[in-house]
């Protein structure tokens, strides 16, 4: 029953626009939208009826957060053309940039919340089947003959750009690398791509459910998730010698909650991701906690990796105007003759 | 002034029309059309002559002709079963028929996908052969012959319903053969409405997400359907792009629509 339940989620939630309450409103005396991305679906379930609890008690009011999940991508463009988010947590800075750009949300919002605004981290890992039969040990080995990676498509999916710039980020740091050939590497990595799902919980769903492919490139919390679901004996966690310091950030649409006048109970929100109590949560969710007590706790579950980040690409709007805009190198990449 | 029509309420049924017809349909086209010219018309023309645009309405286009194709000739079979046979279930294959229109388009597609993956029912059987289905454009054809099939059945059958059984009696009498009947008195009395299926068929393809976008593989340059790409235009905030590439699908629709009906008008008889 256990695949059933990622189709439904899949199918309703990936596709259908996916506005999930997750739960009645019971009395509410005050209600906040989450807007997120696609796979933190688990996490802010459990994360939300922490934090009504703790309102509760702090502020004696009833709080319900209402939860919407998508592509990254697609919610951004969900909260711009008037979806009323209360807050906004994508899977990355460059979304949320979109809506600060347009006044949505204040230049700064960065700057608002510690470590650039995002409470808990993840980083992108390799997921084989068992037994790992084609030997999957690192980046290069998605290049051997035969071997299919599955990765959804970067101009939808924001884990997919983190999936790429892992990748990029390995092949700039080869001995001898240059532009060419990290591009090169590129080219060749997704010609071993089968399918291109448009979120990154679609491409779980090839991979483990169709059994399509012989590697997912994903969020490290998604192959966890993947492993819990469908037995931690059908699937492998290759960690690469190199990925990505994955940071999905949170902000307070301004726009939104001055005019519902839920500022206060919304930036109470995001600042209790921070606290122990969430960030255990996270770490149980499989993300990576930035309280050193929590990550300690779990430390055995999340070894230690050699990190990129997204300033070795220049910022976001750098690498999107680079690798994912119309006419960078992943249109590139399916450009016939070049 | 004087001249009044024999049917009553002409002027408020003709009214009604054009403002319901201009608010539903005549008012979204119109804020599609002048969407993409903030781009200029070099930054349109550009646009959606990109050669990922160019293979995307290219495949969006063929694969719904295809699969329209293949549904005449299918739905043909089908409406004459349902027309000309009372057997037991006709009743329920009949509502089967209806059901590619019922059933959310997303909810086809994840079914056809999980039939025809490598691992699925068909799939699996498939691929020993060398036939790939799911995740290449055969998989979007397959999708599409799914939605298209109520169109042909339900425009052929109101028409094989009034061709009277005596035509072709008379023409057994005259010594026609069975194949002279249906070439000589069958085909040529349907063709209009066999016309009019494949032009519903293939509109209907051609603007089809839902169901093919799960079965697709979604490959640039390979199979990656016109409406996909407005999608990631949209995702990436570009709505000028997007809206030229709808306009682009726009016209040339209703291009193919018009030469068809045009067509139909030449065969002599029009189909309501």
């Amino acid at each position: 029953m256990r695949y059933a339940r990622l189709t439904r989620r899949a199918a309703l939630g990936g596709m259908l626009g996916t506005l999930a309450a997750t739960r009645p409103a019971i009395a509410a005396d005050v209600t906040l939208l989450n807007v997120s991305y696609d796979p933190t679906r688990e996490l802010y379930r459990a994360i939300n009826r922490a934090f009504a609890e703790d309102w509760q008690a702090k502020a004696g009011q009833r709080v319900t957060v209402n939860q919407s999940h998508g592509g990254s991508g697609a919610q951004a463009r969900a909260v711009l053309d008037g979806l009323q988010a209360d807050v906004v947590t994508l899977a990355l800075a460059a979304d949320i940039d979109a809506l600060a750009r347009r006044g949505l949300i204040a230049a700064d919002w960065q700057r608002r919340l510690p470590n650039n605004a995002t409470p808990f981290t993840s980083t992108i890992v390799l997921l084989v089947r068992k037994g790992n039969p084609q030997g999957i040990h690192d980046w290069p080995d998605l290049l051997k003959p035969g071997v299919a990676v599955i990765t959804p498509n970067p101009k939808t999916s924001g884990g997919a750009r983190w999936n790429f710039l892992a990748a990029l980020g390995w092949a700039q740091k080869q001995p001898n690398a240059t532009a060419a050939t990290a591009e090169a590497f590129l080219r060749d990595l997704f010609h071993q791509v089968p399918v291109l799902d448009t979120g990154a919980r679609g491409a779980t769903n090839s991979f483990a459910q169709r059994e399509l492919g012989d590697v997912l490139i994903a969020w490290e919390n998604d192959a966890w998730l993947a492993r819990k679901e469908f037995g931690a004996e059908a699937f492998e966690i290759v960690y690469p010698s190199l990925s990505i310091l994955a940071e999905p950030p949170v902000a307070v649409v301004d726009s939104v909650v001055d005019k519902r006048g839920s500022r206060d109970v919304a930036q109470a929100y995001l600042e209790f991701l921070y606290t122990p109590k969430a960030q255990d949560i996270a770490a149980q969710n499989y993300y990576r906690p930035r309280d050193p007590a929590v990550a300690t706790r779990y430390a055995e579950r999340y070894p230690e990796l050699k990190l990129v980040t997204i300033q070795d690409f220049g910022g976001w709007e750098t690498a999107q105007a680079a690798y994912f805009a119309d006419g960078g190198l992943f249109d590139r990449i399916y450009t016939p003759g070049k | 002034m004087t001249r009044r029509s024999a049917l009553p309420g002409f002027g408020p049924a003709l009214t009604i029309t054009l403002v319901w017809v201009s608010l539903i349909v005549l008012l979204p086209l119109t804020s599609l059309a002048l969407r993409p010219w903030e781009l200029g018309l070099m930054g349109v023309w550009h646009s959606i002559t990109e050669p990922r645009v160019l293979a995307a309405l290219r495949l969006s286009f063929g694969a719904a002709a295809l699969a329209a194709v293949v549904n005449v000739p299918f739905g043909l079979l089908v409406a004459w079963v349902m027309v000309r046979y009372r057997f037991p279930g006709r009743r329920l294959a009949d509502s089967l028929i209806d059901m590619p229109l019922a059933l959310p388009t997303a909810v086809a597609g994840i079914a056809l996908t999980a039939l025809f993956a490598p691992k699925g029912w068909i799939g699996a059987w498939l691929l020993p052969l060398g036939i790939k289905v799911a995740y290449t454009p055969v998989g979007i054809m397959v999708a599409l012959v799914f939605v298209g099939l109520p169109f042909v059945v339900r425009t052929l059958e109101p028409v094989l319903m009034d061709l009277p059984l005596e035509a072709e009696e008379a023409a057994a009498t005259l010594g026609a053969t069975r194949s002279q009947t249906l070439r000589k008195v069958v085909i040529p009395a349907l063709a209009p409405a066999l016309l009019a299926g494949f032009a519903a068929a293939l509109a209907r393809g051609v603007g089809e997400y839902g169901s093919v976008i799960f079965i697709a593989g979604n490959m640039p340059m390979l199979s990656e359907i016109a409406p996909l790409l407005i999608v990631i235009r949209l995702e990436q905030l570009d709505y000028a792009g997007a809206a030229a590439l709808g306009l682009v699908m726009l016209l040339v629709s209703f291009s193919i629509l018009l030469l068809l009906n045009l067509l139909q008008k030449r065969m002599g008889v029009k189909i309501r």
